[in-house]
């Protein structure tokens, strides 16, 4: 929205304390309107979504909109599917970074070096770069048009595995010199000492991962062609084809809907989905 | 294991040395674990990402439109692309969103991560803090729906708004030069909480005591922030920006929702350029070509700002 205006970098320390909470509260109301004004309009009757000014506190709330989304769009279908995916992925991520970021981190062996700067180049290149060999390959194996071809290539994750690392590097070696002094090997020392105090790491890992690929568009507008393989905002963007310009408000509550797991991943995961960010800023 | 490398991408800065001094576990039950442990990974990153990029090269090199045998092309599609107006302009719509996106997000974020830096309730920091970062968690493709109902020149509440103070209403998204702002707009809107959140941890990380010293000398408001704010905060700076350019160089989701590259070609990026050759019009070739040309692009546009920076960028 319109964050352009020019107040905005005006407001600095040396203002009066209030001035420069009354222009951030702005902002903020700035950043958070379109969201208010979806879940108000996909309250409203189909035949006043159009009414201006809008209505923020709706005369009268109905839910006549989400009744139409879920005999528009198989709203379950969709939902299962975007939770498959995103899940398995999620999943996927932790094991794999987790793995992966351990063995960086905290083993030794040959190649080690060259490896991880694999891992780190390929943080820079763009999926839209590889989007055609990587259809290929998904159609030599029989993947394309289905969930898994979403879901198996996005297991290996190169900011996931450096996060990883960073974190087990962060760990104090003495835990594992002890174990071995008393003669655990390395799968027990990682099993045992390491990967318990791994949680909170792999939690940003999997939270990043959630949303992510609960919003993913692109890889699923190009490989899912059939609409029972449709996840939620491909089905959002196609149920607003089907509708033209008819009623907003069945396209807002769809909308709401599909926010609903990224909003309470957002409230439950805020606190690792920040870190993940501020860490190392994400290359997504 | 292969050892194939990508070439020449200069690690994050803030990579620590990689191997420790004195390796605790060292035999050979370490080394098959590291193996097992890596394999997926590995694998995976080979298969997905390093034979991809091989392939987009070798693919540039051919026409082929996946029904009949791919025909070698030589040059033949970088030839194309040079003079196909719609790559052309694809490319410059992809610079200028660029440089006007990320310059208003940056502006954007740090202005607020300064404002917020300032005295304030705990409680109504976080409130301030949980809004800005907000938009970063739905998804772009939806927020694009919503926004093009704000946006509607007829019944959109933008205009609307506009039309409290007396502005006559704007084609937001259907002339020329306002489609492009709309999307810049819908864009920097979802993404200025993500450099919010990197400024807001880089001024944490800026010692109190300096301040002080700096106030202590007499150092106030707007000199305070160009003198020792911003030097103190360039790495964080230089890794926004980085992260930004990267990210706005791949802008698709807006400008297809919104627009569809409309009207005319006046918002198509390269990567709605690369989905329509390659999945519209099964030109494999020429979509690989367009997808060459902007791994370049990135990778030139990332070099350079990391030369410039060695002149702006204060490490403590």
């Amino acid at each position: 929205m319109s964050q352009a205006t020019p107040t905005l970098s005006r407001v600095r320390y040396s203002l009066t304390p209030w001035a420069r909470i009354a222009g951030l509260t702005v902002c903020a109301l700035l950043t958070l309107g379109p969201v208010i004004w979806t879940v108000a309009t996909s309250l409203r009757t189909p035949a006043q979504s159009f009414d201006l000014p809008p209505q923020i506190i709706p005369t009268h709330p109905t839910t006549a909109a989400y009744r139409g989304v879920f005999q528009q769009i198989d709203v379950w279908l969709l939902a299962l599917n975007s939770t498959l995916v995103t899940a398995l992925i999620a999943v996927g991520q932790m094991i794999t970074a987790g793995l992966a970021g351990y063995a960086f981190a905290r083993l030794e062996f040959r190649l080690k070096k060259p490896l991880f700067g694999l891992v780190l180049a390929t943080m820079m290149v763009p999926l839209q770069v590889t989007i055609v060999p990587v259809f290929l390959v998904l159609k030599s194996m029989g993947l394309t048009d289905t969930l898994l071809g979403l879901i198996i290539p996005a297991f290996p994750t190169a900011f996931g595995t450096f996060l990883m690392r960073q974190y087990f590097l962060g760990m104090p070696k003495d835990l594992g010199e002890a174990a071995m002094l008393d003669g655990a090997g390395p799968w027990r020392i990682f099993r045992s000492v390491y990967s318990p105090l791994a949680t909170p790491g792999l939690a940003i890992v999997g939270v990043l991962a959630f949303n992510y690929h609960w919003n993913e568009f692109f890889r699923p507008l190009i490989l899912e062609t059939s609409s029972q393989n449709y996840t939620l905002p491909l089905g959002l963007v196609s149920l607003q084809g089907n509708l033209g310009t008819g009623s907003i408000s069945v396209v807002l509550a769809g909308v709401v809907l599909s926010m609903l797991p990224a909003v309470a991943v957002f409230v439950v995961g805020q606190r690792p989905l920040r870190e993940g960010i501020t860490s190392a800023g994400v290359n997504r | 294991m292969t050892n194939t490398q990508v070439p020449a991408v200069r690690p994050r800065p803030s990579t620590p040395p990689a191997v420790a001094e004195r390796p605790s576990v060292r035999d050979r039950g370490a080394r098959l674990l590291a193996a097992l442990f890596l394999a997926p990974t590995v694998v995976g990153i080979v298969v997905f990402t390093v034979v991809p990029i091989i392939g987009s090269i070798v693919l540039s090199l051919f026409h082929w439109n996946v029904i009949d045998p791919p025909r070698f092309a030589g040059g033949a599609n970088y030839r194309t692309t040079f003079t196909d107006s719609t790559v052309l302009v694809s490319f410059r719509n992809t610079l200028l969103f660029m440089v006007l996106a990320v310059a208003l997000q940056l502006l954007i974020a740090l202005a607020l991560a300064l404002a917020l830096n300032g005295r304030m309730p705990v409680w109504l920091r976080s409130v301030f803090r949980s809004a800005f970062f907000f938009p970063l968690v739905l998804s772009a493709a939806s927020i694009s729906v919503v926004m093009k109902y704000l946006f509607n020149q007829d019944f959109g509440v933008v205009n609307w708004l506009i039309g409290l103070v007396g502005v006559a209403p704007v084609p937001w998204l259907t002339s020329e030069h306002a489609a492009m702002a709309t999307v810049i707009l819908v864009y920097v809107w979802q993404q200025f909480g993500f450099s919010f959140l990197l400024f807001v941890g880089g001024l944490n990380n800026i010692p109190k005591e300096i301040h002080e010293a700096a106030a202590l000398d007499g150092a106030t408001g707007l000199r305070k922030h160009l003198g020792i704010t911003l030097p103190l905060l360039s790495p964080t700076l230089l890794v926004a920006s980085v992260v930004g350019i990267i990210n706005a160089l791949q802008v698709f989701e807006q400008p297809y929702v919104l627009t569809d590259g409309g009207p005319g070609d006046a918002t198509r990026t390269v990567v709605m350029v690369i989905y329509e050759r390659a999945f519209e019009q099964l030109d494999f070739g020429e979509a690989s070509a367009v997808g060459v040309l902007l791994f370049v692009l990135i990778m030139a546009v990332t070099a350079l700002q990391f030369r410039l920076s060695r002149r702006f960028v204060h490490y403590q």
